[in-house]
C-alpha cells in the first residue's frame, strides 16, 4: 500500500517539485543519537565478553572494566530511551515513520518490488525505482535485522543488568522471566553476544547499500537522513 | 498421637542445651535475627514432626555425601535423626521389604502432610528402565511416593534440572523432577552437589516453619540462591580493575586475580559459595584458584568449555559460539559487501565508458 503511494507520489511529484519532506526531525535525530550508541554498545560490549589485557598496578588504582560496563550501560539506556522515542513517533510521525515496524506482507505489489530490489542487487536490472520512504528490501532488512533484533537485544540486555541490580529490582521484575525462558543466564549472555554480531553484520549491509544507493539509484539518501528531504535526480 | 521433633530429639539423648544451640544456629543460617530462636524452638518442641521420605533415582550420591558433612555436627545429627527416621534407602538401617513398606506407611498415616526429598532423577525412556527402585521403575515410584506429598525438594543439579545424566544425548532420557511432578510445590536445591549448610537450612526451614521458603523465578530458595558467586566473590575488585588471571601458572594467578578470562561462570552462577563457602567455610573454587563451573546452573556440561567465557550456544546443532558463529557470520557479510562494491564499480566503469550512463546518478 504504502509503496503504492509511494511510487504515484514520487511520480507525480518527481518532475515537478524534485524533493519531498520524508524523514521528520526526531527520526533523522534518533537515527544518528541510535547508530552512535550502537557502535559503543557493540564495542564495549566485545570487550566485556572478551577483556583486554591484564592492567598492571592495585586494583583499587584501576576501573577498567568498570568504566568499560559503565559505557555499555549508559549507551544502553541511552538506546532504550531512543528506541521508546521512536516507537512513539511511529504513532503521531508521518507514514514513513511506521515503516520499520511493520510490513505489508499482504500486499503483492510490495513483494514484488522487494524482488525487484533483489534482481537490482543482483544486477540483473539495469534502472533502479524510485521510493519516498524506505525501499522495500531496505524495509524489510530493517523490521527484522534492527527492529526485531533491537527489541531482542532490548530484553536480554536488560535481564542481564537485572542480575546485577539483584532479585526484585525494576529490571529483573520487567525483564527476569527472558533468563529462564532462554534456559540460563550462560545462555542469555551468549544470544546477546550473538545478537551483537548480527547487528553489526546488519550495520556493515546498511551502510555500504546506502552508500550504493546514495550514487547508484536516482534519488538522495544520506542526505535525506540528515535534512529529511529526498531529492530526485531525474 | 505423633511425637514432636523436640520429643525424638530428647529419646535420641540431645541435650536441652544443644537443642537450643541448634535452634539459634539454624536461625542465623537461614538470615533470621535471635528473636526467632525461640519461635524455631517452640515450633520444634510443640509440632508433630513431619515425616520426610528421601528417594534416590539416577544420580551420584553427592547430594547426600555433601549433606552428611553438614559443617556442624550438631545440625547434622539433629537433621538426621530428624530423616532417617522415616525413609532414605541409603542411610537407614531397614532394607528389603521392611524398607519399601515404611513409604507406605508414611503415606497412609501422614496422607498430605509429608514432604519427599529427591535426589537424582527419573529416567523416561524405555518405561523407566534405566532405573529400577525395589523391582520397579523408578519414575513409578516416585510418581506414587509424591502423589499424597505436601511439597518436594529436587536436591541438587540432578533432580532440579537433570545435570550429567541429562547431558547430550541424553540416551536415557533423564528428566528433572518439575517436568514428571506437577501437581505439587517443588523446591529446586541446586548444585553439584549443594553445600551442605544449604541443604540442612531449607530442611530446617521447612520442618520448622511448615512451609516451603520463598522461591525465585526458577523455584530456588531466594536464602540461598538470590545472588550470584559473582556478586559476592572477593576477586571482583579485580574484575572491575580489568585484572584477569590469563594463565594458569601466571603471575596474576598468584596473586589472585580475576578468573573470568579463565572461563570463570561466577557471573552467570546463582548460588551460595562465595559467602558460606565449602566444607565449614574452609574455602570455595574461586579461593582455591579455580573459576566456578557453574554447577548450580541449568544444562551446564551442555554449555561448552569450562575454561572459556564465550561458551557454546545450546541451540546450535554444530559446535559453535557467539564469536565463532556470529563472527563467521560478520565476515561471510563483510566480504560479500566487498565483492558486491567491486562488481559495482566494474559495472558502473563498464556502463559509463558504453556512454549508458542512465543510472549512474550525473545529473542530466
Ligand atoms: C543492540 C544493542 C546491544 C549490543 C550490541 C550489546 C552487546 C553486548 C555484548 C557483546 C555483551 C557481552 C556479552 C558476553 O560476552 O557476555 C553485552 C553484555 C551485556 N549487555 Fe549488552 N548489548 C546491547 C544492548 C544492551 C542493553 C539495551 C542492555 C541493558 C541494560 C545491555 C546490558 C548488558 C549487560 C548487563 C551485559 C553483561 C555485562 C556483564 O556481564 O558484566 N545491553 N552486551
Ligand atoms: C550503527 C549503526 C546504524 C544503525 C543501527 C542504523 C539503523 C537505521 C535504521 C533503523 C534506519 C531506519 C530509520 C527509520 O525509518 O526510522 C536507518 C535509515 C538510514 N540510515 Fe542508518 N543506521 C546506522 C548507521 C548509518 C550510517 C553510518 C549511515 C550513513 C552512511 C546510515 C544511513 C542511513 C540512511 C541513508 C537511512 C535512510 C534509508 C532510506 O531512506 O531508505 N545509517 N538506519
Ligand atoms: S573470579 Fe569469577 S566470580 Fe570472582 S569476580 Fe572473577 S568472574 Fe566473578
Ligand atoms: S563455585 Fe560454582 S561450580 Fe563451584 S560449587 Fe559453587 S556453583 Fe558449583
Amino acid at each position: 500500500m504504502l509503496s503504492q503511494q509511494d511510487m504515484l507520489e514520487a511520480e507525480r511529484h518527481g518532475r515537478q517539485v524534485r524533493s519531498i519532506y520524508v524523514y521528520e526531525a526526531p527520526v533523522r535525530l534518533w537515527h544518528w543519537i541510535n547508530a552512535l550508541a550502537m557502535v559503543v554498545l557493540a564495542v564495549s560490549g566485545y570487550f566485556i565478553g572478551k577483556p583486554l589485557p591484564t592492567m598492571p598496578g592495585e586494583a583499587s588504582d584501576n576501573f577498567l572494566l568498570g568504566y568499560i560496563r559503565f559505557a555499555h550501560f549508559a549507551a544502553a539506556y541511552i538506546f532504550a530511551v531512543g528506541l521508546a522515542g521512536r516507537v512513539y513517533w511511529a504513532f503521531v510521525g508521518n507514514h514513513h515513520s511506521r515503516q520499520i515496524f511493520k510490513l505489508p506482507i499482504f500486499n503483492g505489489h510490495w513483494w514484488s518490488e522487494v524482488f525487484f530490489e533483489l534482481r537490482w542487487y543482483l544486477f540483473l536490472e539495469k534502472q533502479p525505482k524510485k521510493y519516498v520512504g524506505h525501499n522495500p528490501m531496505a524495509q524489510l532488512m530493517m523490521f527484522f535485522f534492527f527492529t526485531v533484533l533491537a527489541f531482542g537485544m532490548l530484553c536480554t540486555g536488560f535481564a542481564l543488568y537485572g542480575e546485577g541490580l539483584g532479585l526484585g529490582s525494576w529490571a529483573d521484575r520487567l525483564f527476569g522471566w527472558v533468563i529462564p525462558m532462554l534456559g540460563g543466564s550462560m545462555q542469555t549472555h551468549s544470544l546477546h553476544r550473538l545478537g551483537m554480531w548480527i547487528m553489526m553484520s546488519f550495520v556493515v549491509v546498511h551502510v555500504y547499500a546506502a552508500i550504493r544507493e546514495d550514487i547508484m539509484s536516482r534519488q538522495s539518501l544520506i542526505s535525506t537522513m540528515i535534512s529529511g528531504w529526498r531529492m530526485f535526480k531525474d | 498421637m505423633t511425637e514432636t521433633f523436640y520429643e525424638v530429639l530428647r529419646r535420641q539423648g540431645i541435650t536441652r542445651r544443644s537443642f537450643m544451640k541448634f535452634c539459634s544456629l539454624t536461625a542465623t543460617s537461614l538470615g533470621l535475627g535471635s528473636a526467632f530462636v525461640p519461635k524455631i524452638a517452640h515450633a520444634l518442641e510443640n509440632k508433630p514432626r513431619t515425616p520426610v521420605i528421601w528417594l534416590h533415582g539416577l544420580e551420584c550420591t553427592c547430594c547426600s555425601e555433601s549433606f552428611i558433612r553438614s559443617a556442624h555436627p550438631l545440625t547434622k545429627d539433629v537433621v538426621l535423626s530428624m530423616l532417617s527416621l522415616d525413609y532414605d534407602d541409603t542411610l537407614m538401617a531397614a532394607a528389603g521389604h521392611q524398607a519399601e513398606a515404611i513409604i507406605e506407611e508414611v503415606k497412609k498415616k501422614y496422607k498430605g502432610n509429608y514432604i519427599v526429598a529427591v535426589e537424582g532423577n527419573p529416567p523416561l525412556n524405555e518405561d523407566g528402565m534405566f532405573c529400577i527402585h525395589g523391582g520397579r521403575p523408578f519414575v513409578e515410584v516416585l510418581k506414587e511416593t509424591c502423589a499424597d506429598a505436601k511439597a518436594i525438594i529436587s536436591w541438587g543439579a540432578c533432580a532440579s534440572y537433570g545435570c550429567v545424566q541429562a547431558a547430550k544425548p541424553n540416551p536415557t532420557r533423564a528428566t528433572p523432577v518439575h517436568k514428571v511432578i506437577t501437581d505439587k510445590p517443588i523446591v529446586r536445591v541446586p548444585g553439584c552437589p549443594p553445600i551442605a549448610e544449604v541443604m540442612t537450612g531449607v530442611v530446617t526451614y521447612m520442618l520448622t516453619f511448615d512451609k516451603i521458603p520463598e522461591l525465585d523465578r526458577q523455584g530456588r530458595p531466594k536464602m540461598f540462591y538470590g545472588q550470584r558467586i559473582h556478586d559476592k566473590c572477593y576477586r571482583r575488585p579485580h574484575f572491575d580493575a580489568g585484572q584477569f588471571v590469563e594463565n594458569w601458572d601466571d603471575d596474576a594467578a598468584r596473586k589472585g586475580y580475576c578468573l573470568y578470562k579463565m572461563g570463570c561462570k561466577g557471573p552467570t552462577t546463582y548460588n551460595a559459595c562465595s559467602s558460606m563457602r565449602w566444607n565449614g567455610g574452609v574455602s570455595w573454587p574461586v579461593q582455591s584458584g579455580h573459576g566456578c563451573i557453574g554447577c548450580s546452573e541449568d544444562g551446564f556440561w551442555d554449555k561448552g568449555s569450562f575454561y572459556d567465557r564465550v561458551t557454546d550456544i545450546k541451540q546450535f546443532a554444530i559446535e559453535g559460539n557467539a564469536d565463532k558463529v556470529g563472527g563467521t557470520a560478520a565476515g561471510v557479510v563483510g566480504a560479500a559487501v566487498a565483492a558486491h562494491a567491486a562488481v559495482t564499480a566494474l559495472a558502473r566503469a563498464r556502463s559509463d565508458k558504453q556512454g549508458d550512463n542512465q543510472n549512474s546518478g550525473d545529473k542530466q
